[in-house]
């Protein structure tokens, strides 16, 4: 076994000082001098035409810089998917949601420009609208996209194997509905930007964004720059969870101001915008019908699906694909027919949030796949045992697993929950559910069709040799990720952890299409790996000239040259650099050659040493339509069980214990893939348990903040007992893959199946309110008098 | 109309002239450049500009800058010693309790002050302490070991 000097090791965060002292700048810590305050003008209406407005009054308040609207920002069509490009940076004759951009403002003060967006006069002629997909798909419904009729953004159909064959071969079938609610990714950071337009024409923005990439693209499309006058820069983020990863009217107004006004222009959401902005999790109807052999094979699935989407497409369309893909596995299924819709409404768009597409129809999947195997008098952890699909096979849907410890992922939930000893013999009102789930690590493709690298990471030695800076665009939004990356350099270059800087979420400094997709860790550590090996390789070449001896035939290890065999005679260099080191305390004095010792010859003969690496994923998938998405480099499997108390009288349900088992194939920082795996339980438990944005019927938030709508707290949270399965990735960067999007997956429906198993009642709507448990158990007779 | 008052923020007093709708987070954020009180709600939901007053852990953004006039205020900015970082922020450093860091300072500060209510509260205690303090990254696990590991000691 190879020995690692720094990876699989709990390391502190190298952040993690700056975090807890209050020095770590976020967005709005950040000022520019002669900086100006943006204010957006928002529609009140959730359909309407707009007949005219009047910029007049907000104009001659004193103080107002600029005033926007469509006239000045132009028509460009943006969104995420090129193929679905809805929406423009300001409404033009038509608003669609209750938050619709309509203009925006730029003055000396917050105040000023607040009140001069209540100035602007808007004439608008309110219009009839659409706020489920019943309403959206009925006949004559009030068409919200010309471009897009029947308010259908996107229909996928797709069929693997022989679906109805298949069906007339199984034993028992059954069919289920469930519903999720949309979700608010409520990061604690509410989005905020300063961009600064300079005199020579470069547009600076810094933002609180997941992918300083695409962000940059999206901005220089719409204000017509070329790509290279943008530079995004990402200061520290308060967490993203999806809706930060991609451009926001917020990010593109900020900048059309500041090229308006020549000045610097800050703007931020407030927590009601963000809700408003929205772009997280959609709420999903899934139909589903699945069939199994009285062995409890599965033998085939069908998949309908639809999805509320709001009124543009944001990621939806990677949505609706993830809705079909993302299931099938982690079992061998070889027959699986997916048909899923996705609608526009009068609504705020939804986008990804954590475990993107997928996390309803796994916790739809994993609850009906209980019931079966309770039809079918099977364990749960049995069933799902004979069903699980392990490294080297294939989905229906060519979805390759190169690594996955889904079967020891299993064992391990339940060995660690003590499931033999529990299962069937629980006290009243208690119960025990398992669930499993997987995701990609990494998007195989990016979300723009293009040939360019995922990531790309420049490594450059100081002078001296002491010291070598990571610079990569990727992003460090909470996850944990620059330190990944050090681990990942320092290993690889053979220095300890304390020699590597990392600068990173700067399109200045590489491409990295940013934190989604559980993307980083395997795709930037690859580039980060790549570079630190070319910077130990143009030292080993410099150093075997010095000393006449074979580059392979040395390694660099824990800051040290290691050589094979006898050492040769290095008292040259060391003299050399003790010379130019006169009066420094930490010079070599005797024992093995040094890193920064070799560095530095290598810098005496060569000049600044720059190591560069890449990482761009091989052809994924099959070639069918809609192919690419679920496809990714690595796979990584979950499995939970979940303990929970349901008062038979009230509903109310208790989470009592939860135990996660991820297989994250090779953990680089132990602690961080821990703190990954309970802060997925943590947002899986909210979804299933309270959060739900509501709306009055005129498309208004009812719960636009952080009172109404309930995150978990400390008091909701269980004890979490978390367990690292490691596969060792043949993909991934020294065996590594995801983490932050697998453990969500098993979280929804190990409570829903761990309340199935305390009352005997499939609650297949969320969240698990005591009103719709109480509901539930009525119906079905349970309830306690 | 602006009103003149005089406050103490990390044992320096500070004479400022505020307006009577300024909240004691935009005072000591915009005003004082102590960035480490964070603006995540502004409403008094989320507990990210908790700050530490006479002794208590408020909410900064439900305080006007008016009504901390006389008052002892304790930011983030305070809480290091001579030594450097305060126990509690080395355990939230060690144990892994920080991720994104924007409810960091805001925890921190009521653990503080829980602990030096109360120097070994049980689980319970401590989840109750922090109840007020979201967090939607780390599930609260490592931040209660990370207070624990300070009580344990204390």
């Amino acid at each position: 076994m190879t020995e690692y000097h720094v990876i699989n090791k709990r390391s502190p965060r190298l952040d993690a000082p700056d975090k807890a002292t209050g020095r770590a700048k976020y967005i709005d810590d950040l000022s520019l001098s002669g900086m100006l305050y943006g204010a957006l003008l928002q529609s009140p209406f959730a359909h309407a035409r707009i007949m005219n407005i009047d910029t007049s009054k907000a104009k001659s308040l004193p103080g107002v810089k600029s005033v926007v609207t469509a006239e000045d920002a132009g028509l460009v069509k943006y969104g995420v998917s090129p193929a679905r490009y809805d929406e423009t940076l300001f409404c033009d004759e038509r608003v669609r949601y209750v938050g619709d951009e309509v203009a925006a403002v730029a003055a000396v003060d917050l105040e000023t420009a607040m009140e001069a967006a209540s100035l602007i006069e808007v004439e608008y002629e309110e219009l009839p609208a659409v706020f489920t997909p019943e309403e959206a798909l009925a006949e004559g419904a009030p068409q919200i996209h010309d471009k897009y009729p029947g308010n259908l953004c996107a229909e996928v159909h797709q069929e693997f194997g022989d679906v109805a064959a298949a069906f007339q071969e199984c034993d028992l079938i059954r069919t289920d509905t469930f519903i999720n609610k949309r979700q608010d990714a409520a990061f604690l950071e509410p989005n905020g930007c300063i961009a600064d337009f300079d005199l020579n024409g470069y547009l600076t923005l810094h933002t609180s964004t997941q992918s300083p990439h695409y962000v940059m693209r999206t901005v220089a499309m719409v204000l017509g720059l070329p790509v290279g006058k943008v530079r995004v820069v990402k200061p520290y983020v308060g967490g993203g969870f999806g809706p930060k990863a991609a451009a926001s009217p917020l990010e593109l107004s900020a900048c059309l101001l500041s090229m308006k006004t020549g000045k610097p222009v800050k703007m931020n959401y407030s927590r009601e915008q963000v809700f408003l902005f929205s772009r997280a999790r959609h709420q999903f109807r899934h139909v589903l019908t699945t069939g199994v052999k009285n062995d409890g094979t599965i033998v085939a699935l069908t998949n309908e699906c639809h999805l509320e989407g709001g009124a543009y497409a944001s990621f939806g369309i990677a949505t609706v694909y993830y809705g079909g893909s993302l299931l099938g596995a982690p079992y061998k299924l070889k027959n699986m027919k997916y048909d899923g819709y996705r609608v526009y409404t009068n609504k705020p768009a939804c986008g990804a949030q954590r475990g993107h597409g997928g996390v309803a129809a796994r916790a739809a999947w994993e609850q009906q796949l209980d019931a079966l195997a309770k039809e079918l008098g099977m364990d749960p952890v049995e069933f799902r045992m004979k069903n699980a699909m392990e490294a080297g096979d294939t989905t229906c849907n060519d979805l390759y697993l190169s690594s996955f410890g889904q079967k020891e992922c299993i064992e391990a939930v339940a060995e660690g929950s003590g499931w033999k000893e529990k299962k069937g013999r629980m006290p009243a009102g208690k119960g025990i559910g398992m669930a499993t789930g997987f995701f990609v690590s990494g998007a195989g493709y990016p979300i723009y069709r293009s040939e360019t690298a995922h990531s790309t990471v420049v490594i450059k030695l100081s002078d001296d040799g002491g010291t070598a800076t990571v610079l990569t665009g990727s992003a460090e939004i909470g996850q944990g990720s620059d330190t990944v990356l050090a681990m990942i350099a320092a290993e690889a270059l053979g220095v300890p952890l304390d020699c590597i800087k990392v600068r990173s979420g700067d399109t200045d400094f590489s491409v990295d299409l940013g934190a989604y997709s559980s993307r980083q860790t395997l795709m930037t550590g690859h580039a980060a790996k790549e570079a630190a090996e070319d910077v130990k390789r143009q030292i080993l070449d410099v150093l075997g000239e010095k000393l006449q001896i074979a580059p392979d035939r040395m390694d660099m290890k824990n800051g040290y040259v290691v050589f094979e065999g006898d050492a040769p005679e290095y008292e040259e260099i060391r003299t050399l650099y003790k010379k130019e080191h006169r009066g420094f305390k930490d010079n070599p004095v005797e024992g093995p050659l040094t890193f920064k010792e070799a560095a530095r010859a290598a810098y005496l003969e060569k000049g600044s040493i720059v190591g560069t690496g890449k990482y761009k994923p091989g052809e994924l998938g099959g070639k069918f339509k809609g192919a690419a998405v679920g496809t990714s480099p690595a796979y990584g499997p979950s499995a939970q069980v979940v303990e929970v108390t349901v008062d038979m009288e009230t509903g109310k349900v208790t989470i009592d214990k939860m135990t996660d088992a991820h297989d994250c194939g090779f953990a680089i920082n132990v602690t961080s893939v821990e703190g990954q795996m309970e802060g997925s339980l943590s947002m899986g438990l909210g979804e299933a348990m309270f959060e739900e944005v509501k709306f009055d019927d005129r498309g208004r938030i009812l719960n636009a903040n952080l009172g109404e709508y309930k995150i978990p707290t400390a008091l909701d949270m269980p004890d979490i007992e978390t367990i690292i399965v490691e596969s060792n990735e043949p993909n991934g960067p020294f065996g590594a893959k995801e983490v932050g999007e697998g453990a969500i997956m098993p979280t929804i429906p190990a409570i829903l199946n761990a309340v199935y198993d305390a009352t005997g009642v499939l609650v297949q709507e969320l969240p698990l309110t005591p009103e719709r448990v109480y509901m539930a158990l009525k119906e079905a007779g349970k309830l306690k008098k | 109309m602006k009103r003149l008052i005089a406050l103490t923020i990390n044992g320096k007093l500070h004479e400022v002239a505020v307006a009577p709708n300024l909240t004691l987070t935009d005072l000591i954020r915009y005003d004082l450049g102590l960035t480490g009180t964070k603006k995540g709600c502004e409403v008094g939901d989320c507990g990210t500009c908790t700050v530490i007053m006479d002794g208590k852990p408020v909410n900064s953004c439900l305080v006007l800058a008016v009504q901390a006039d006389g008052r002892e205020v304790l930011t983030i900015e305070g809480v290091e010693t001579d030594e450097g970082l305060h126990p509690i922020q080395q355990a939230f450093v060690e144990k892994g309790a920080i991720q994104c860091g924007f409810c960091s300072p805001g925890m921190i500060l009521s653990a503080k002050s829980l602990l030096e209510r109360n120097p070994s509260p049980d689980e319970g205690e401590i989840r109750t302490a922090i109840s007020g303090n979201l967090c939607r990254c780390t599930g609260y696990q490592k931040i209660v070991e990370a207070i624990k590991e300070v009580s344990n000691k204390g």
